[in-house]
């Protein structure tokens, strides 16, 4: 039985392509029906978010059963094959199992590391599930995906750092105040990234936000946007000590707050810490500031500097990452190929017959006086025992329309009779953990 | 037995102290972990110590240096455990085991014999006045340690030296709440402990007060501390200037306690 995937991402197709194969993930039931009703197609999982729309099955026929995924993605969503094909990745075998494993640890997301990947495919897991279309192989696969991205996160500080400036301006501030959700923003002037970072501060829940501007019209509009208080820019002393993380970028030709104001504002606020994030070129604020009590600046470079180291440990996470992935590949692969027919006949015929020899050793050995040729007579009759026993389990194996049901009958055998490596076994106890 | 559970109680705490500095240096929360539950056992093993000492002299076990420093660290370990288990801030461990550690050590410098009490300590106030004391300079000597971890991450901050010590450490807000805490647990239970010291006087020597030099020194830091306290409470003293108060009230506290009683003669030189 083979793994297969079809389907595109953020790196292969525009957000408008993607938006078009996309799938409801309330109506998952129809297209899982679908899929598992086509011809050669035995378990399938649909896994659609913002960023990707793949389709993984298992087929006994890996070129047909990808052409069937391609033309099942196009004709559900009423888009040509042709125009979609140019945006479509296919894998099998080795490189499927290596692309889940990289997509669950967010080793193919946009921003690499981030976690939400791994939630979404549990819960397009948890649809194919509950509407029966995954079976033993893409169950055992996927939870394997699982367990790799759990020891991905676990082992690798892949997701510990912060990888924007207005994400790392967040973190900062967190390593200042703790919480900040009794904390006050203000935002001067009004340049893009300064906007960006106040939305990322929004996001995470502080108190409140000021806005002051230079045309106070400009800070009215710009705080009706963020649901803030507009401030006069002459007034901007008396609200300084109010606010506890102060964002600016004015266009300005020289510094707007100067250190020998700090330590009156400081002062005003009983030395409470005050974060500064300077983003506008030429700078708004004296860097002396930073020298005063309690108060700490960065620039834009500062903060680029931050997201650039992240980023280069990030990295180096990310290799380590890959590195665990390639391990299991191969602990899974041990697996499935325990799941191929013959292997497993000639391996359960010799656990026979083995035992058969073993035993008619035994008895012939404490036999004193045998007649001659009885020895090859008892050989005959052991083994067509044997064979008459193992007749019809063996038929039952070599069918082939029986799709994941042989399958399981073959993880059955293997279990039951012991036929697996010891090695094998210990990749399977951990699956189940 | 006693010299069984105090050396156990150094072994572990030797121990700790290794992997809290190795989790200094390594991204390994594991380590923290270890750490903890490491630190528990010393806690409880040096309890046993404390309660066997106890019931051997028969009278609270604070009467000497070997004693009371022995205390003095169980105290440390004691609130350290606390605050872990308030804020799970394994680093912290760091910071306040090397200094539990030694304070252990130079306890098991002197002498360990049990000597027949002093006339003056056999009464009801030894336990609540020595108890007290203690468990303030415990408070103040973890003030101490989160008010050094404050000025590194400020540093930190103030240099943008982001790196993995950086990340490790708590916000400074935090530890500018844990640091106040502590002052605010320890004031009261020195004054405690000042005031019933000065009962205990009057009853032992006949004066509540007497300007000796143990007495003048604890008035010293008491009134450190709560300058510190008074200052944080008016105008707001918080941050660097706090941390470094309060570093420099815990060396005061340190002369009053091991200074005074090694250095300066006088009614309190209890060796």
């Amino acid at each position: 039985m083979n793994i297969i995937v079809v389907g595109l991402s953020h790196k292969t197709a525009a957000v408008e392509i993607r938006e078009k194969v996309a799938f409801s993930p309330t109506q998952m039931e129809k297209p899982l029906n679908a899929l598992v009703a086509l011809p050669d197609i035995t378990e399938a999982v649909i896994v659609s978010t913002c960023n990707r729309v793949e389709i993984y099955a298992t087929t006994r026929d890996v070129a047909g059963g990808m052409a069937r995924l391609k033309r099942f993605l196009a004709d559900y969503h009423n888009f040509p094959l042709e125009t979609l094909e140019k945006h479509l990745y296919s894998y099998h075998g080795e490189e499927a199992t290596r692309h889940v494993f990289r997509v669950a640890s967010s080793l193919d997301s946009m921003v690499v590391g981030e976690p939400q990947i791994l939630g979404q495919i549990k819960t397009s897991y948890g649809y194919a599930a509950e509407f029966k279309s995954s079976g033993i192989i893409l169950n055992r696969f996927l939870h394997k995906a699982f367990s790799v991205a759990k020891r991905v996160r676990t082992e690798t500080k892949i997701a510990s750092s912060a990888v924007s400036v207005a994400f790392a301006a967040v973190e900062l501030a967190k390593k200042i105040f703790g919480e900040l959700s009794d904390k006050t923003v203000l935002l001067i002037g009004a340049g893009e990234m300064c906007e960006l970072a106040a939305k990322h501060f929004i996001n995470v829940g502080v108190r409140g936000v000021m806005v002051t501007n230079r045309t106070y019209e400009r800070a009215e509009k710009l705080a009706e946007e963020f649901d803030a208080k507009p401030v006069h820019f002459e007034a901007l002393m008396d609200h300084l000590p109010k606010a506890d993380i102060i964002l600016s970028s004015t266009g300005a030709p020289h510094f707007i707050i100067h250190e020998k104001d700090m330590e009156e504002v400081l002062r005003r606020r009983k030395l409470k810490p005050m974060f500064f994030i300077d983003i506008a070129v030429p700078r708004d604020i004296d860097p002396k500031v930073n020298d005063v009590e309690n108060c700490y600046l960065y620039t834009v470079d500062d903060l680029n500097g931050v997201v650039a180291t992240n980023l280069e440990q990030r990295k180096v996470e990310a290799a380590k990452a890959e590195a665990i992935v390639e391990q299991e590949i191969g602990q899974f692969f041990k697996w499935l190929s325990s799941l191929d027919v013959t292997p497993t006949i000639v391996a359960l015929r010799s656990h026979f017959d083995e035992i058969r020899k073993a035993e008619l050793a035994k008895t012939l050995s404490n036999w004193k006086d045998l007649p001659p040729g009885a020895d090859k007579k008892m050989d005959a009759l052991t083994n067509a025992i044997m064979n008459k026993l193992l007749h019809h389990p063996t038929s039952l194996l070599k069918r082939t329309d029986q799709g994941s049901r042989n399958d399981l009958y073959v993880d059955a055998l293997r279990h039951l009779f012991d036929l697996e490596t010891p090695e094998q076994q210990e990749s399977m106890m951990e699956l189940e953990d | 037995m006693n010299a069984l559970l105090f050396n156990s109680t150094l072994v572990i705490y030797a121990v700790v102290t290794a992997v809290y500095l190795i989790y200094l240096l390594k991204p390994k929360e594991s380590l923290g972990k270890t750490g903890l539950w490491l630190t528990l056992a010393g806690f409880l093993v040096h309890c046993g110590f404390t309660l066997n000492r106890f019931l051997e002299a028969g009278h609270t076990p604070i009467t000497n240096l070997h004693e009371s420093l022995s205390f003095f660290s169980l105290s440390v370990v004691g609130i350290f455990l606390l605050l872990e288990r308030r804020y799970k801030i394994s680093i912290l461990g760091s910071f306040m085991m090397p200094l539990a550690l030694l304070i252990m050590a130079i306890s098991a410098s002197f002498s360990t014999v049990i000597p027949p009490l002093n006339p003056a300590l056999k009464s009801k106030w030894l336990a609540v006045h020595t108890i007290m004391a203690f468990l303030g300079y415990a408070a103040f000597a973890i003030s101490f340690g989160v008010s050094i971890m404050y000025l590194i991450q400020s540093h930190f901050l103030k240099t943008r030296k982001l790196g993995a010590m950086f990340q490790k450490l708590p916000s400074l807000d935090i530890l500018d709440d844990i640091s106040y805490r502590c002052l605010t647990f320890g004031f009261p239970l020195l004054t405690f402990a000042i005031i019933s010291g000065a009962i205990w006087a009057e009853t032992a020597w006949g004066t509540y007060w007497s300007w000796d030099p143990k007495e003048t020194w604890s008035l010293i830091t008491w009134f450190i501390y709560a300058a510190l306290l008074h200052g944080r409470l008016t105008t707001g003293w918080r941050g660097r200037k706090a941390a470094m108060l309060s570093i420099f009230g815990f060396v005061i506290m340190l002369f009053t306690f091991l200074g005074v009683n090694l250095l300066l003669p006088g009614l309190h030189s209890y060796k």
